[in-house]
């Protein structure tokens, strides 16, 4: 091989040398198992706070198992085992209760999944299994929600019309807006955007940078150029023979995209296979 | 042919839907018969064998579909229900009268529970135990619960509670999974996410299951013949505990009366009042549907 005379860094040799980068996440040695068939295997990594990661990766090869992992999803499937650590904030997240681990971190799906209920009671319904029922302190919120979501001009008139009278785009904002009226510290996004149209993906993009001010955010996407354009910093999962995923290669975006160091990233990136 | 046989009801007991077969009780004569105690047990057994196969016909469903793993014995039970859907009801007349009824005779004067701890039973052959907690009248309690209002209902519960199961668990199937991903999401408990997303998106479903259960049972005479429900019940109901009578065997006591006038025409009528109720049961049924479905 030829040498690379800058050798681009991963995501936790980025961490060390920044100072201003705190890992948010730090997951070590996880494996993941469906039954008897391992999905993840030996993940290391590190996500850093209030950044945008991205995963990216062929399908079937584990990034949206990777990305439930984080807030303890995969175990509503009762043949999921798992070993190894994922610690938010150096806390083990198998240490407390799956309840309290997802308030802190939040989740958006693949398809915008509204509650059948009016977009009041759509974003208050975090906050009040959490045990606030204040009206005065719900409405503060839902608005706020809202206003961090970009959604509450379009809405604002009518806070009793159904979630689902709403366009796709909207839907999966009022999701977004869902997901932050719990007031998380990370939020995790399942190609967030795969099923919408290309302007209302270019406003859930705009969102999320500017999300991410607050929030830490993760993000899978089969959409290589979203994950360019969209992301702080990528890591790339492939499938083994025996069809695991492991994590090939992680670093800045920029890295990624136009000096990855793998080989195989290089062939995903510009589309030869995935 | 049913349009035929209704065109024939509705032309012999048209003229005697009048005032007094909603008045007057079960008379000798036809002319001053009526079916009063009827109409208000029927409403009275209705309502509360929806009361008590509400709960448990949801919380059945529930327990199958949220809760319960799926293993041989939870796949026992599948079976089981769906089986228990098809058993003709007059053989949950004849559970109902030894279990509510008689209660297998445990509490009689001469039984081996009586007479072993000198259970403070009553006289009759059903012997019988009643107690009255605190002195209040309406929380007395008699053991066995013999041909009451309570026994009927009870019994009406049992025939109906399979078909309310699986209507109630097709309903809460119907729900997204995708719902309860985002509940759970959010940080909500199991319970939680039922309770606030997978009921109330179940719900018509549920309430149409049971009213039309109920509008099934509402036309049964059988079970509670068996049971012991009496033809001839000239009083309303004024506890749980009273004897009572319902509709449909109310019409079929007519229809084996020799005159013309009981067996033509108060029976034809009687059905009229039956269908009437039966129908706006479906309409309610159809109304909350409408009113409450989500539409995806």
């Amino acid at each position: 091989m030829v040498d690379i005379i800058s050798t681009p860094s991963t995501i936790m040799e980025e961490i060390k040398m920044n100072n201003n980068l705190n890992t948010k996440l730090n997951i070590e040695n996880f494996n993941l198992f469906y039954g008897n068939f391992q999905a993840l295997r030996d993940v290391t990594i590190g996500i850093p706070e209030k950044q945008i990661t991205s995963i990216i990766g062929p399908s079937g090869c584990g990034k949206s198992t990777f990305l439930r992992s984080f807030n303890r999803m995969n175990e509503l499937i009762p043949t999921v085992t798992t070993s190894g650590s994922i610690k938010l904030d150096d806390v083990d997240i198998h240490q407390n209760d799956p309840v309290e681990l997802r308030k802190k971190v939040g989740m958006v799906f693949q398809r915008p999944n509204p509650f059948p209920k009016s977009i009041f009671d759509n974003i208050a319904f975090g906050p009040r299994v959490h045990g606030i029922t204040t009206k005065q302190v719900l409405v503060e919120i839902v608005e706020k929600s809202l206003r961090q979501a970009a959604l509450w001009d379009e809405v604002k008139d009518d806070l009793n019309k159904s979630g689902l009278a709403l366009s796709g785009g909207q839907q999966q904002r009022l999701c977004i807006a869902r997901a932050l009226a719990v007031e998380p510290e990370v939020i995790l996004m399942d190609e967030p955007a795969s099923a919408l149209d290309p302007i209302a993906t270019l406003k859930i993009e705009d969102l999320i940078q500017e999300l991410k001010e607050k929030y830490t955010i993760v993000i899978v996407t089969h959409n290589m150029q979203q994950a360019a354009r969209a992301s702080d910093y990528t890591m790339f999962f492939n499938m083994a023979e025996d069809r695991a995923g492991y994590l090939v290669e992680s670093g800045k975006t920029v890295d990624i995209f136009t000096n990855p160091k793998k080989e195989l990233t290089e062939q995903y990136i510009s589309g030869r296979f995935g | 042919m049913l349009t035929v046989l209704l065109v024939d009801i509705a032309v012999e007991g048209a003229d005697w839907l009048r005032p007094e077969l909603f008045l007057n009780y079960h008379s000798r004569k036809p002319e001053k018969a009526g079916m009063k105690s009827a109409i208000v047990g029927s409403i009275i057994v209705m309502g509360l064998t929806g009361l008590f196969s509400f709960p448990i016909g949801v919380g059945a469903a529930l327990y199958l579909e949220e809760y319960a793993e799926k293993n041989r014995l939870t796949r026992f039970i599948n079976i089981n229900i769906n089986n228990l859907a098809g058993v003709p009801s007059i053989v949950y007349g004849i559970l109902a009268l030894v279990v509510f009824g008689r209660m297998f005779g445990v509490l009689s004067p001469n039984s081996w529970l009586v007479t072993t701890f000198n259970l403070p039973v009553g006289n009759s052959a059903l012997g019988g135990l009643d107690f009255n907690l605190f002195g209040l009248e309406w929380l007395r309690i008699k053991m066995p619960f013999g041909r009451s209002l309570l026994s009927g209902a009870l019994t009406m519960t049992l025939l109906i509670l399979p078909v309310v199961i699986i209507s109630s668990r097709e309903a809460i199937r119907a729900v997204p999974n995708s719902i309860r991903l985002a509940a759970y999401g959010l940080g909500a408990t199991k319970w939680q996410t039922i309770s606030r997303q997978v009921l109330p998106i179940a719900m018509p479903g549920i309430l149409t299951g049971i009213i039309l259960a109920l509008s099934r049972a509402i036309g049964e005479a059988a079970p509670l013949i068996i049971m012991g429900a009496f033809t001839y019940v000239p009083f309303l109901p004024e506890s749980l505990w009273d004897q009572f009578t319902v509709m449909p065997i109310q019409i079929y006591n007519w229809i084996t009366l020799p005159q013309e006038e009981f067996r033509l025409h108060l029976a034809a009528a009687g059905i009229i009042v039956l269908l009437a109720v039966l129908l706006s049961f479906n309409a309610i049924a159809v109304f909350l549907r409408k009113k409450m479905e989500t539409k995806w």
